[in-house]
């Protein structure tokens, strides 16, 4: 059996089926591991009324921006959408996005579970405010604790800096962040990367995601770092 | 003239004398921002930033940024000998999990019971944003909250009830401010310093739960004056 090809030769190809209605998740932090090349590609293709999970929804133009300008985006997860997200605030103020705020460690926490086959876990995060409103309470042993739901998405679009053919991934400093999280709670994972090695030359000890979590591999514009 | 109270700097110096050597530590945004720059020089502290950095150091000179090596503030940092990377996730291990000694965050609003209140003005415009704040608060093995004493308009921050969105509940362990260091216990706040200048009943004052303090309560400690 030979193995399937997972390399696709350009960001538009690597994106082209993303339907209308899709709840996507997307990596990145502070400006580092965002997946700029495919959420360009994905504002060429347009795909519409999509659902989007991340840790913030853009800075003006750059990363999720584009998308919020588009108007490509209904539904949105995240911990901290950010006073730079210029379109998301807009839209948000007009009414026209829907947003569920997630504390960042329980967003992590519910994409990790779901990756894991986990469908739900009590968490102490949230307990008495606002979070923990309508979710199922327990108290176990002494201690109170609130029911959170896992999270999973259509698709996961993540940034690393190295990928081999078969998707072994490696990530660069601080721009690893939500990336590997992603990569196993989505049902098809496309991973832009800077650099695209042959098969066998990661070094298996130092792979940080490994192939089985990845659908799509495409090369990104430009390597920020040699 | 009214009595001076401590800048925002003087409450980041006072707080970083909180920090025990060998401590792995959070700081928050705001004033908690500025403490690592007055951590005394005998004392070796570990940080972590949430973005998934431990062993953090100081911003970076300029010209040698590298936009992959962020703080959770979005500003280049370094990373010190010994420093590790890892996925947000495990970042989050580690402050649900109460691996971090000491976390330090900045509040809108304390109650007597420890509850804080620091993500969201009620009546805000905008959609807010909780960040990590929610799930370090829970986990910190000691929880500190640097804030000024009171509000723009002169209410007091440290209240028998928080009327701003909470972050978590019964999770402050100190507070320390422009006018005092006040211990949240089960028999409740405990002034523990008072600034320079001022006297406990002052701090009562500009407080709205009742205070417990002894006859001699002990002017905050800082370093350069």
């Amino acid at each position: 059996m030979t193995s399937k090809e997972k390399v696709y030769s350009t960001v538009d190809a690597a994106v082209a089926d993303i339907p209308d209605g899709a709840t996507i998740m997307f990596g990145g932090f502070g400006g580092a591991g965002f997946p700029n090349n495919l959420i360009q590609g994905l504002a060429r293709q347009g795909a519409r009324n999509l659902g989007v999970i991340s840790n913030n929804c853009g800075t003006g133009e750059g990363e999720l921006g584009l998308l919020f300008k588009n108007r490509q985006i209904r539904r949105v997860i995240a911990a901290f959408p950010g006073p730079g997200a210029k379109y998301f605030q807009e839209q948000f103020d007009a009414g026209e996005i829907e947003l569920e705020l997630v504390p960042q460690g329980i967003l992590c926490e519910r994409m990790r579970a779901f990756g894991a086959g986990i469908p739900a876990f009590f968490s102490p995060v949230g307990v008495g405010t606002e979070i923990g409103r309508g979710k199922e309470e327990r108290v176990i042993r002494g201690k109170r604790y609130i029911l959170e739901q896992a999270l999973g998405a259509d698709y996961a679009f993540i940034r690393a800096q190295r990928a081999d053919h078969m998707g072994n991934l490696i990530y660069r400093k601080a721009a690893r962040n939500f990336n590997p999280i992603m990569a196993t709670a989505a049902k098809s994972t496309i991973v832009e990367v800077e650099e695209i090695v042959a098969t066998g030359e990661l070094d298996p000890e130092t792979i940080v995601t490994p192939s089985i979590f990845v659908d799509r591999i495409v090369q990104a514009e430009g390597k920020r770092y040699a | 003239m009214p009595k001076a109270r401590l800048t925002r700097e003087q409450i980041a110096e006072r707080a970083a004398m909180e920090l025990p050597n060998g401590a792995y530590v959070n700081l928050g945004w705001g004033i908690p921002n500025l403490i690592a720059a007055y951590v005394p020089q005998e004392v070796t502290v570990h940080f972590h930033s949430e973005n998934g950095i431990l062993g953090m150091g100081p911003r970076a000179k300029p010209g040698d940024e590298d936009l992959d090596l962020v703080d959770a503030m979005k500003v280049p940092v370094t990373l010190l000998p010994g420093g590790s990377y890892f996925s947000q996730d495990d970042a989050h291990v580690m402050t649900r999990g109460g691996h971090l000694d000491i976390c330090i965050l900045g509040g809108l609003q304390v109650s007597e019971r420890g509850d804080l209140a620091n993500w969201r003005v009620p009546g805000a415009k905008g959609a807010g944003g909780i960040g990590g704040a929610m799930d370090i608060s829970v986990g910190a093995q000691k929880l500190i909250v640097t804030m000024e004493h009171t509000a723009k308009d002169g209410s007091p921050k440290i209240v028998k009830t928080c009327s701003y969105p909470l972050t978590a509940i019964d999770c402050v362990d100190t507070i320390i401010t422009d006018l005092a260091v006040i211990d949240v216990t089960p028999d409740g706040l405990v002034l523990r310093e008072v600034a320079p200048g001022f006297t406990p009943a002052d701090v009562q004052e500009f407080t709205e739960p009742k205070l417990l303090y002894s006859a001699n309560v002990p002017e905050m400690r800082l370093q350069q004056r």
